[in-house]
């Protein structure tokens, strides 16, 4: 047992640095991760340990990048790739929509395109517009694509590394606001794997369903209503796709509420998909329909707006207080 | 520092070594008699399987067939001038190329089939999948021939690709990707004039599409298409050079589309019947049997047994695509990850209850 203080970028920067070192297959290529060790410094250091043909900067083109990583997967590699923002990942759609996900399907197993595809996403850093958008929907829509969303930096150390392993491609996205949030972390011990949810705070009352960025806000709403003596449970998704039906719909059975809190536009969304899962498995434990608090279906807004479009804790709040309590 | 780009420009005219009349040009010397018939008799067999498969479809045995008729040519120096260890990417148009490189013609015909996606197994012969969006596999065959080359293996992969795909982004970043980081990728552009209707003039007006390399620093040629001996040497040289060492390969193809986009496709729409008859004196087939028969290293008797061989390969499509396969509803879902999600179980179980009920009707 090591616990040691870390950030989450620290931690993705080690299960990079932890996976390249087990496997000489495993590559990091994109814009700028080269010497420089990304714009984020999640590659920080890594040209300089493993060789610039283990870690290298690419052309600046997204589709080229995940194109390449398509093929050096196809002939032996494990590519991880990273799209400098998740609004940048834009031009590389039709390769990881059209390809990544499905030539596994499309050669009956015969061609495996195992790669992770990094994304730093979504607000709350200030960022001008195509810097904070919440892209995880355009990926969980498309079949053949694993999706993980880390929330702390534990779950960012061992997600990445079971990404890596994974034989299917997975869209891996990091919360840009919780990069520099530090933490003890003990990297050795084993987290939940891809699939499976966890709760993160035993409540009693209702549950907060969240995953990436709206983590760390959900348990901020639970202690705050602890505070006023309602005990809300939080659930972190952690895993998009495959989405974890089981942990989830035990949590919202054990309390009969639930609110969804996302940072992504709410309509058509994971956080809609969430609802209607959660409501077609457990319609009869339910005291009350279960409520979004979703980012509002506009296009991202600039720095100083930015705070409205994000799910605080007020929102999420008055969300809870809306779950037709008896005693209200 | 700028880059002397004389080095990197195309030849001004294609490059031909024998003439539509059979004549060698002399130009430069037509490869030896048994790389040339064995290229006829590829040449023969590859007519035979689009005249083949374009009797299919009106049949009703295939969906459709982008045919190849009048580019045998191409599909056949693509797939014969490459190594065992090499890699081919084909387009949806090129099912003589992977043909010719040794896939069975019933797996590859199983997209157009409608049985599967795909039909063969591309480690086997180092064909990859038939890339049906355009331009997307240029970028994969870089990813492959890098990772090669990382590996110290002296793979080359031939990328094939038509004349509407240079439009595409993919087609940039892939000539790009690859000669910045000096992959082993010979990019062969099939020019036949149309991408389905619109004609070359709408794609670009660059001066050939093989000046395109000198923007990318990759050099450029451009071959008859309809002259098997010049695309053989001229394939045959870029792939040399590739493995040599000297980074990425464009060559330019100018042949013709003899045949509408697919059977779905009218051409007679978007052009005329005289423009195809010029062609037809440039037919790729007949240039290549009277070179041969000029030179006295064909006759007769192999020019029927060569045709023979066509028809057995045709008779083995006939009876592959006639047989039907029964869909397996568990495909649906046993393919998208390499174990099914439970939301997929889910699923599998919803179609395998429905079809309990229609057995049980």
């Amino acid at each position: 047992m090591t616990h040691e203080k870390l950030t989450m970028a620290q931690a993705l920067n080690r299960a990079l640095r932890d996976a390249m070192a087990e496997d000489p297959s495993v590559l990091m290529f994109g814009e700028d991760v080269g010497p420089l060790g990304g714009v984020f410094r999640i590659t920080d250091g890594l040209t300089a340990e493993f060789g610039e043909e283990r870690c290298f900067d690419t052309p600046l083109a997204e589709s080229g990048i995940v194109g390449l990583a398509v093929g050096m997967a196809m002939n032996g590699m494990r590519p991880v790739v990273e799209m400098q923002f998740d609004a940048f990942a834009y031009p590389a759609f039709e390769q990881v929509v059209s390809h990544v996900a499905k030539l596994r399907n499309r050669t009956r197993g015969a061609v495996t395109v195992p790669m992770v595809i990094r994304v730093p996403y979504a607000g709350g850093i200030g960022g001008v517009e195509h810097h904070c958008d919440s892209s995880e929907s355009y990926y969980a829509h498309t079949p053949g694509l694993h999706v993980l969303a880390p929330a702390n930096a534990a779950d960012a150390y061992g997600l990445l590394r079971e990404a890596i392993a994974s034989p299917d491609p997975v869209v891996f996205l990091e919360p840009k606001k919780l990069y520099w949030s530090k933490e003890e972390v003990d990297l050795a011990a084993p987290v939940p794997g891809i699939g499976k949810a966890a709760v993160v705070r035993e409540g009693t009352d209702a549950t907060l369903i969240a995953y990436g960025p709206s983590v760390p806000t959900a348990l901020e709403a639970a202690e705050v209503a602890a505070q006023d003596g309602r005990s809300l449970q939080v659930v972190d998704v952690r895993s998009i796709v495959p989405f974890d039906d089981a942990t989830v719909c035990e949590a919202v059975r054990s309390t009969g509420r639930a609110v969804v809190v996302a940072e992504a536009v709410g309509f058509a969304s994971v956080s809609s998909e969430i609802v209607a899962r959660v409501t077609e498995r457990c319609f009869h434990s339910l005291a009350a329909p279960i409520r979004r608090v979703t980012g509002f279906d506009i296009p991202f807004p600039p720095p100083k707006l930015e705070h409205f479009q994000l799910p605080g804790v007020d929102r999420i709040l008055d969300a809870v207080d809306d779950l037709q309590w008896e005693d209200s | 520092m700028t880059r002397d780009p004389a080095a990197l420009l195309p030849s001004a005219e294609p490059v031909m070594l024998i003439d539509p009349s059979g004549a060698p040009t002399g130009l430069a010397d037509v490869p030896d008699d048994d790389t040339m018939l064995a290229a006829y008799g590829a040449l023969v067999a590859a007519r035979r399987l689009n005249d083949q498969a374009y009797a299919l479809v009106r049949q009703g045995r295939l969906a459709v067939y982008p045919s190849s008729h009048g580019q045998e040519a191409c599909q056949v120096a693509a797939a014969q001038v490459l190594g065992a260890d090499d890699w081919l990417f084909p387009t949806y148009r090129d099912t003589v190329a992977a043909v010719t490189r040794g896939v069975d013609p019933v797996e590859v015909l199983v997209l157009l089939k409608g049985d599967w996606h795909s039909g063969y197994d591309p480690y086997r012969t180092k064909v990859a999948p038939q890339a049906t969006p355009l331009a997307t596999q240029l970028l994969h065959a870089v990813g492959v021939g890098y990772a090669a080359k990382l590996r110290g293996e002296p793979t080359v992969v031939m990328a094939l690709c038509g004349d509407g795909a240079t439009s595409e982004g993919d087609f940039h970043e892939a000539l790009n990707f690859a000669a910045v980081f000096g992959v082993p990728v010979v990019f062969f552009v099939q020019n036949n004039e149309y991408a389905i209707s619109v004609p070359l003039a709408r794609q670009s007006v660059a001066p050939s599409l093989a000046h395109k390399g000198v923007g990318y620093g990759v050099p450029g040629e451009r071959v008859d298409g309809n002259d098997v001996a010049a695309l053989l040497a001229v394939l045959g040289g870029a792939v040399a050079k590739a493995r040599a060492g000297e980074g990425p390969q464009l060559v330019e193809a100018h042949t013709y589309r003899m045949q509408a986009h697919t059977n779905a496709d009218d051409a007679t729409r978007y052009r005329q019947d005289d423009e195809v008859a010029a062609w037809v004196e440039r037919d790729p087939l007949t240039r290549a049997e009277a070179y041969l028969r000029g030179r006295g290293a064909l006759g007769d008797d192999q020019v029927t047994a060569y045709a023979a061989e066509a028809d057995r390969m045709a008779a083995h499509v006939r009876d592959g695509l006639n047989r039907d396969v029964e869909p397996n509803p568990d495909d649906l879902f046993d393919f998208v990850y390499a174990r099914r999600t439970p939301q997929l179980e889910e699923q599998a179980a919803l179609v395998a209850d429905e079809l309990s009920r229609e057995d049980a009707r």
